[in-house]
């Protein structure tokens, strides 16, 4: 299998405060693998390694077999999409958000488009002209996604993007990605604090805590984890 | 004025004393420093201005414009210790600043080519310059902090360091110049601007002070909004790395 992302020997420190530690692993091409862990495990941080918003302080991180640092980094962010935890929404409407991606480009997003895309994500046409200030936590996260795909990225990092929806709502947005990742082939990396989801929507998962891998595998490894706090991590959560 | 008359306005130094001293407001020792350096640092300057003009060197209207601009410079620059190489930014806009506006206002003979028009007026520039430098770091610094993750998310969509970064630049630039605008709406209903007062006690016409207050008002808008942006335009790439990642604050 190829490896989308590589990573070798990664660190990542802030003022000497270790945040990540050796971390060495692939995410395989065409595959969706969960990420999960207890909160400040560091999940969030190693995403933002993978399109460039961080640089690891030693190691390499390869992107299809090309060290990142040989990247452009407009290139690899467009590549690289990525929806971030706190679905940040900029001032004006949800029209606005979504043609952003292109708009930074200097090309435009036609209303059909913008259209296509909140029906993708379950959001009628109406909220086009809403103020993006007005939308619910669950609602900017679908936005937040649909404005992730118009760059339509060839690896997806997704850092919990259903956190604030409901079932129905959650179920739709995870057959969407499922959806991307079959018919595009998209590789998709994917923090959820939901582990029945982990497993659900994984092929592979990693177990991470306090800035390492712990477990990592097929995604079933989080019915019977090897490791004892991974048992206990696990235990926690589904309970 | 008499020599008499101004140690008789000392009065007006003890009634703020007397009423710290009353409410126990803790601020006699302030005054009283304000006081002092206000009188030593009047003083000097005014014989040094009265040097200058007695001279009529260009030499020594360089010096003290270099003075002024060193001393604004370093007043500014604790607003923006977080920003690199900040101290030669500031330098560089109060600078551009004097130099554009002398330039406009001797090459056109608006005012005359005499030390008693270029000090005064470089002061106004070069202290204002300060104020609105120190008026947007303070804001632009919030600004950034405030909205880390929109830039975050800009940067994620493949845009660059100065598209993360214009809505906090437009609305720290917009913010700093604000008060420089609207007090001009309101100048002369409520107060009569200082610098025109001033010439009307000293003798002046009304209307020639209105004038040179006129001349005044229009180069404060230049000098503030010339600050504001190029300061802004200087400060905004240090907040980004050659990899176009946010270090600010990191
Ligand atoms: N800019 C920063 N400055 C200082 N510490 C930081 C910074 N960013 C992250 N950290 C620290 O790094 C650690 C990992 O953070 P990270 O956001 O990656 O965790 P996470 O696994 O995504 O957690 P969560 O599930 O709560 O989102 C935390 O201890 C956090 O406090
Ligand atoms: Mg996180």
């Amino acid at each position: 299998m190829n490896s989308a992302i590589q990573f070798n020997n990664v660190h990542y420190a802030i003022d000497n405060q270790p945040i990540l530690k050796n971390i060495t692993g692939s995410f395989y091409e065409g595959e969706v693998t969960t990420l999960v862990g207890p909160s400040g495990a560091g999940k969030t941080t190693l995403l933002k390694l993978c399109n460039g918003l961080l640089s690891p302080n030693t190691g390499e991180i390869h992107i299809n077999g090309k060290n990142i640092d040989d990247y452009d980094p407009v290139e690899l962010r467009r590549y690289v999409g990525m929806a971030l935890q706190s679905a940040p929404m900029i001032a004006g409407t949800v029209y606005k958000n979504l043609a952003l991606p292109l708009d930074l480009q200097g090309q435009q997003l036609s209303k059909n488009q913008a259209a296509d895309l909140l029906q993708d994500v379950g959001l009628g046409e109406e909220f086009l002209h809403r103020n993006s200030r007005e939308l619910s936590g669950g609602q900017r996260q679908k936005v937040s996604i649909a404005r992730t795909l118009v760059n339509r990225p060839e690896i997806l990092l997704l850092d919990e993007i259903t956190s604030s929806l409901d079932q129905v709502s959650q179920k739709e947005i995870e057959e969407l990605i499922v959806k991307i990742n079959r018919k595009f082939g998209v590789t998709i990396i994917w923090i959820t604090h939901n582990l029945q989801q982990a497993i659900t929507v994984g092929t592979y998962t990693w177990v991470m805590m306090a800035g390492e891998i712990i477990e990592e595998g097929k995604s079933d490894l989080l019915k019977s984890p090897k490791n004892e706090q991974v048992r206990q991590f696990v235990k926690g959560e589904l309970e | 004025m008499s020599p008499i008359a101004l140690i008789f306005s000392l009065i007006f130094v003890l009634i703020p004393i007397v009423l710290s001293k009353t409410f126990n407001l803790g601020l006699e020792k302030d005054t009283a420093i304000a006081v002092v350096r206000s009188i030593i640092q009047l003083f000097v300057v005014g014989y040094v201005l009265k040097f200058v003009f007695d001279s009529e060197s260009i030499i020594y209207i360089f010096l003290m414009v270099g003075v002024m601009i060193v001393a604004a410079t370093l007043n500014a620059r604790k607003k923006g210790a977080a920003i690199k190489g900040i101290t030669w930014k500031i330098a560089v806009t109060l600078i551009f600043v004097e130099v554009l506006t002398q330039s406009i206002l001797l090459g056109f003979n608006i005012t005359p080519h005499t030390a008693q028009y270029i000090i005064p007026i470089s002061g106004m520039m070069v202290g204002n310059g300060m104020v609105l430098a120190i008026l947007f770091l303070n804001r632009f610094i919030a600004e950034t902090e405030a909205r880390q993750d929109q830039t975050e998310l800009i940067l994620s969509l493949g845009g660059t360091p100065k598209q993360a970064i214009h809505t906090q630049l437009i609305t720290s630039i917009k913010a700093s110049m604000i008060p420089t605008i609207e007090s001009q709406k309101t100048i002369g209903l409520v107060q009569l601007p200082g610098m025109m007062s001033g010439q009307i006690i000293a003798g002046a016409s009304p209307v020639q002070a209105v004038q040179f207050q006129l001349l005044v008002l229009f180069l404060l808008l230049t000098a503030a909004s010339v600050t504001c942006v190029m300061l802004g335009f200087l400060s905004y790439r240090t907040m980004f790395n050659q990899r176009m990642q946010l270090v600010w604050g990191r």
